[in-house]
């Protein structure tokens, strides 16, 4: 367990300021530079960073793989389920307005933010996911022998 | 302009030069260094030199406002992962068996078992 101990306490360090940051980009997405994408991306990256330093199996007791699994679909239907509302609201496919619709505006506000959250859920999901699949593999070499 | 903003301008203005300076430095020790671990040494120590260097001179830029603030907890990530990511490159070479080249008979280094 003393294996790696610089990278483990670093790691320690990190994870919860990658995960904020990542929160950061998220909703402050429509005032700087930003949005779900890069925001899910680098959500994954504070997991990802966290089962290549200490273990895929203690990564997956926290975010385990079936819930990556509903994050993703839950993503989609966030995105599209925001476009529906406004369907049945009587306008257009994701149009935000209908949301507040005395004030177009500040319905846009938070239709963005609602379909960025989707977006940033989707990438988070699908990018843990991937690296799931990756290092799930059976390993060709054991871990003592490096 | 004023003493002040000159003065400002002229502070930033040399710690980002000086930082840009320590950057190009390493890039040439990437590029003409001999072995790996010169190379390595290169790379780690200039970049944290420049990038902190760099870092100091935007600060004085850009003055009392939340940049300034922003580009310091930037530059402590940074000042975090660089000698890590550098410690992780060195701690897989030495660990996988490759040695300096004056250094052959280095001990205390074998893999952990």
């Amino acid at each position: 367990m003393h294996h790696h101990l610089i990278l483990r306490v670093v790691t320690k360090l990190l994870v919860g300021t990658i995960i904020l940051y990542a929160l950061y980009v998220q909703f402050h997405g429509d005032y700087s530079p930003g949005g779900g994408f890069q925001a899910g991306v680098i959500m994954a990256v504070a997991f990802i960073l966290y089962g290549v330093v200490f273990s895929l199996a203690s990564v997956q007791q926290v975010f385990p793989p079936w819930l990556v699994h509903k994050l993703v679909a839950l993503g989609v239907l966030i995105y599209a389920g925001t476009g529906v509302v406004s369907l049945f609201l009587g306008y257009n496919y994701l149009d935000y307005g209908a949301f507040t619709p005395h004030h177009p505006e500040h319905g846009q506000h938070y239709g963005i933010l609602v379909v960025e959250l989707g977006v940033g859920v989707t990438v988070t999901g699908v990018m843990v996911a991937i690296y799931y699949a990756f290092a799930g593999r059976t390993p060709v070499i054991s871990d003592e022998e490096w | 302009m004023t003493f002040l903003e000159a003065l400002r301008e002229t502070v930033s203005w040399v710690l980002i030069l000086s930082g840009g300076f320590f950057t190009i430095v390493g890039a040439f020790g990437i590029w003409r260094f001999r072995d790996f671990w010169a190379r390595l040494h290169a790379a780690s120590i200039t970049d944290s030199a420049g990038m902190i260097l760099m870092m100091a001179g935007m600060c004085v830029q850009a003055g009392f406002t939340l940049i300034t603030v922003k580009l310091i907890i930037i530059g402590v990530f940074l000042f975090i992962t660089g000698p890590t990511a550098t410690h992780a490159v060195a701690n897989a070479a030495l660990v996988s068996g490759r040695r300096p080249t004056e250094a052959p008979g280095l001990t205390g280094t074998e893999p952990q078992r």
